[in-house]
């Protein structure tokens, strides 16, 4: 069930790593309310197309991430007037944004030094 | 907040699940439109572009199941699908259903009753603060018997022991109540200041006693139980400072007792009052009698091995401050042992035997019911393999037989529950008059746990056990053939175990029923026919002088005899079997309590009567004379005594006229007792224990009369319809005198086999259950064999095969499997009869004439079992082998 989902297009692509997944919606939904496509969307082109995002995966993430009051869930019609569940983020998703993308600087950093070092 | 927050929406889509599903799915086919959508823009045909995006998303349903399993409501609901469809799967096979469920319920319904007997006597620890510090204390007798001790000895304990924080004694009192009401005999104690104080209880209304309350010449003060307070004098609060008459004497109410104080020494008592008594150097004197209970609280650091041996060293090196009586010199040690074992000591065996009962029956229970599932499990071979084949996972698969497993224990516990109260109601009406904290037995938390915690123990075994029998996703290729064969020979194994376990138990009611039959049968040393005995109560000040109590035993008597049917009556101060025991040291001339080593010489059971006795209880003369009127206060003192007390003292000497004296008598001035005539041996404990030494005086020769006298009656025909009369002919003679007890000697001979009937009783009834539980399984697996073999035994008939032949055939498995289980099982009854050795009486463990009724009882039982399959068998048309499968 939480096997890869490759993707029919042709471009490498890589799942997102495991746990990093949140982080990403969070910051995605920083900017602007958005629908589950939509994030799908925005995080392989901002990561140009290095990240796919399975979609089994960001739904599960999507009601986890609602359920601990990180977002707030509603139905729109959006603008080609069509239903859509519209995410966005709380107060304390906000919070756990600062934190986790404060924690993931320092570990990445951490990552690039000890690869610079080998290098 | 947040887990409020799971909890909630959790809640919700537990609550409308086609919302929550509703919602996902409208997300999920957005989301594979716009998907479709990006597909077009990049110059996708329409319906290409839909291929792409479901191949992209998958199984839309697949996608919404995977997300809605990520909350903690999917776990419940998985669990609520699979007790569905257990419980679906167990109606269509209602006979097996039926059939397993009964046998857990039956399985788990004595335990949990068996357990809510056990558990308050047994297990938990007693009602109190600290109870595994509570200690009693006895003497012991030259024999190293424990006994009461004397107010003595616990005076000189009190003074002398460093291991307790508090030591206190207890005597048994019977007080007379006459107020606002019937004259009424209460069950007391008077009790030292400290006796509340051991126990750690304290009173819901007024105080307890403290130790001035103690001190000789104190005043009249009592406490009473909420009971009695209820009962007679209109509740708890108006009670405290009240004045009462016992026993003529004003008392004043000081406290109450509340119901849950456990008074384990003495279950029944309603009041309690201080002794007020102190030893003196007067042996004579009734404080230095073995009728003192003695309880102690361990201080913290104290073990009870350390008071024992304190108490030990104690008891060999005796002080000046200390004069102790040859009966009560210490010298064999004094038996310091946890309170909860000097309770349970007498339940024990029985409820030890009743314990290991229950464990075989329901271990039959378990087999039985796998065995039923091992038989459906060969069944639904083709059905696993087929699932398996169609994609379900193994460990799906496993949970589900074990959801099966669970919920057939579930609903056979919740029966088992009901099987329980009523055993609980059957095991207290059959449950011996002795059994402690009767009241403490009944279904409560710890019990409902126990029966909680079996359920899911049968229910594990019930369900891992025919999960050994789901397949692997390999099994298409093996021959599920093979399996059956394998699996049978696990089955016949099992029916061997129930039969031999059928049988352990159905031993053991046959020994205990035989030890009753023994017990009942032997010679008490009475004649018990048409019987009667009265106590009555000589209480209040009327009866002050024994002169006074000796009038009213003789008023009693004369208009007693005078009443039709009535052939002989007397007064006696104890009676066989009865649970009194009052006995004392004795010497003769020629080996006087001041020889060297004469305190050793034991002791003999004292009967003080009145002329008649012995004609009245049927106790044969068997040398010189009964007692008779000579034999009155200010006579010279006579004594008779009992064949082996005569045989004991003076051998083959002639007893007539020799001198003895006996108990406060030893050793003083008084006169010597003359021996007039030798009686038969009575047994006095039980009909289990050898018949004592016994002497008996006559009622106004003795150091006082006792005010606890029982009449003795024997009619010419039933004694039934005398009761009212006798009872009426007493009252006659003084109104106030209560009458305690009303027994005839034939109840005291059942009552002496009182534990073991009990015992019988229960596993009686559960040899009965394993010998039903061991039938079904042997048929089920005879039957089963021939449903099995019907082609092989249709092509045997055609080739020739009698229909004797055929029945033999399959009443001779049936009787393998019993006689297989019958050998296994002697050796488990041999074991079982070790265990009940202490309640045997008169039969051995070996018993052949027990063990051959039980081996022909199986096998009757087999056969019977065997008699359906057999001729089915016998039926089978030949053409049927030439049907395909």
């Amino acid at each position: 069930m939480n096997a890869a989902m490759i993707g029919p297009m042709a471009t490498p692509t890589t799942d997102v790593i495991q746990g990093t997944l949140d982080l990403l919606i969070l910051k995605t939904l920083s900017l602007e309310p958005m629908h589950g496509f939509g994030i799908a969307r925005r995080i392989e082109q901002v990561s140009r197309d290095v990240f796919k995002v399975n979609p089994g995966s960001l739904l599960t993430a999507l009601q986890r991430l609602e359920r601990d009051g990180m977002l707030d869930a509603a139905w729109r019609t959006t603008a080609n007037s069509r239903r859509a569940k519209y995410y966005s983020l709380t107060r304390a998703g906000r919070k756990r944004l600062d934190a986790e993308a404060a924690d993931w600087r320092r570990r990445s950093a951490a990552v690039s030094r000890l690869l610079g070092a080998e290098g | 907040m947040t887990l409020v927050r799971r909890l909630i929406r959790g809640l919700q889509a537990l609550a409308r699940p086609e919302r929550a599903d509703a919602d996902l799915t409208d997300e999920i086919s957005h989301y594979l439109d716009l998907t479709a959508e990006a597909h077009v823009a990049r110059g996708l045909s329409a319906e290409a572009a839909r291929r792409a995006a479901r191949a992209e998303l998958g199984n839309p349903l697949a996608l919404r199941e995977e997300v809605r399993a990520s909350g903690w409501e999917h776990a419940w609901e998985t669990m609520v699908l699979d007790i569905r469809f257990a419980l679906r799967r167990l109606r269509t096979a209602p006979a097996f259903t039926a059939t397993a469920v009964a046998t857990v319920a039956i399985g788990i319904g004595a335990s949990t009753a068996v357990f809510s007997a056990l558990n308050p006597v047994l297990i938990e620890p007693l009602p109190f603060p600290h109870a595994s510090r509570l200690v009693t204390l006895e003497d012991r007798n030259t024999r190293g018997a424990p006994m009461a001790a004397t107010l003595g000895t616990y005076e000189e304990l009190n003074a002398r022991t460093r291991s307790f924080e508090a030591l206190a004694a207890a005597d048994v009192w019977r007080p007379g109540l006459s107020e606002s009401g019937d004259p009424e005999r209460l069950e007391g104690q008077r009790v030292t200041a400290s006796y509340f104080e051991v126990f750690g209880a304290q009173p819901i209304a007024g105080r307890g006693f403290s130790a001035p309350d103690d001190r000789p010449g104190a005043p009249n003060l009592a406490i009473v139980s909420e009971g009695l307070a209820e009962r007679r004098f209109g509740g708890t609060r108006s009670v405290v400072g009240r004045q009462i008459k016992l026993d003529g004497d004003p008392y004043t109410i000081i406290g109450v007792m509340p119901r849950g104080f456990a008074n384990v020494l003495s279950p029944a008592t309603e009041v309690w009052s201080t002794l007020r008594e102190r030893a003196t150097g007067d042996f004579g004197s009734r404080e230095w009698g073995h009728h003192y209970e003695l309880v102690g609280r361990l201080k913290p650091a104290a073990s009870v091995e350390e008071a024992s041996r304190e108490v030990l060293a104690l008891g060999r090196a005796p002080t000046p401050d200390f004069p102790r009586p040859p009966w009560a010199n210490l010298e064999t040690g004094l038996l310091v042992r946890p309170l909860q074992q000097t309770v349970a000591a007498s339940a024990r065996p029985a409820l030890l035997a009743v314990g290991a009962a229950v464990l075989v029956l329901l271990g039959i229970a378990c087999v039985n019911v796998v065995n039923l599932l091992l038989a459906r499990g060969s069944q639904r071979g083709g059905e696993f393999a087929l699932r398996v084949a169609l994609g379900a996972g193994r460990r799906r698969l496993l949970r589900q037989v074990l959801t099966e497993g669970l919920v057939l224990a579930g609903t056979g516990g919740t029966l088992g529950l009901i099987v329980a109260q009523l055993g609980v109601h059957g095991l207290l009406a059959a449950s011996p008059p002795g059994l402690p904290r009767r009241d403490a037995i009944r279904l409560d938390t710890p019990v409902f746990l126990f029966a909680l915690v079996l359920a899911v123990l049968v229910g594990l075994v019930a369900g891992l056990v025919p999960a050994l029998g789901v397949p692997r996703a390999d099994v298409l290729q093996r021959s599920t053939r093979r399996m059956t064969v394998g699996r049978k020979g696990v089955r016949s194994t099992l029916v061997v175990a129930e039969i031999s376990l059928a049988l352990v138990l159905l031993v053991s009611a046959g020994l205990l029923f035989r030890s009753i039959h023994g017990l009942i049968t032997v010679a008490p040393g009475f004649d018990p026919t048409n019987v009667v005995t009265l106590q009555v109560v000589e209480s209040g000040h009327e009866f002050d002088s024994d002169q006074a109590r000796l009038q009213f035993l003789d008023q009693v008597l004369e208009a007693v005899r005078g009443l039709p049917g009535v052939t002989s009556a007397a007064f006696t101060s104890q009676l066989p079997l009865s649970g009194e025991v009052d006995g004392y040291g004795f010497e003769t001339a020629t080996r006087p309590a001041t020889a060297p080593g004469a305190a050793e010489d034991g002791s003999a059971l004292r009967y003080a009567v009145t002329p008649g006795y012995f004609p009245a209880m049927g106790i044969p003369v068997l040398r010189g004379r009964a007692l008779d009127a000579s034999d009155r206060a200010g006579a010279p003192p006579t004594v008779v005594i009992n064949e082996g007390l005569a045989r004991e003292l003076f051998g083959n000497r002639d007893p007539i006229g020799q001198r003895l004296r006996f108990g406060p008598e030893m050793g003083s001035d008084r006169p010597w007792r003359e021996v007039v005539g030798v009686v038969g041996d009575v047994r006095h404990y039980s009909l289990a224990v050898a018949a004592p030494n016994a002497f008996y005086v006559a009622s106004g020769q003795w150091g006082w009369v006792d005010n606890a006298q029982t009449l003795v009656v024997r009619a010419t025909g039933p004694i039934s319809t005398l009761v009212p009369s006798l009872k009426r002919t007493i009252l006659s003679v003084n109104p106030n005198v209560p009458i305690p007890r009303v027994e005839t000697m034939d109840g005291f001979i059942a009552a002496t086999a009182g534990d073991r009937r009990f015992a019988l009783l229960v596993i009686e009834t559960f040899a009965l259950a394993a010998l039903l539980l061991a039938a079904v399984g042997l048929y089920g697996i005879v039957s089963g064999g021939v449903t099995e073999r019907t082609r092989e035994i249709g092509i045997r008939t055609a080739l020739g095969a009698t229909p004797g032949n055929v029945v033999g055939q399959v009443v001779g498995r049936a009787l393998a499997l019993t006689l297989a289980g019958a050998a296994v099982g002697v050796g488990g009854g041999l074991v079982a009869s070790r265990l009940l050795a202490s309640m045997l009486f008169g039969v051995s463990g070996l018993d052949p004439l027990t063990y051959g009724a039980v081996i022909l009882l199986l096998v009757a039982v087999a056969l019977l079992a065997a008699w359906e399959p057999a001729r089915r068998a016998a039926g089978v048309s030949p053409s049927i082998a030439l049907r395909a499968e």
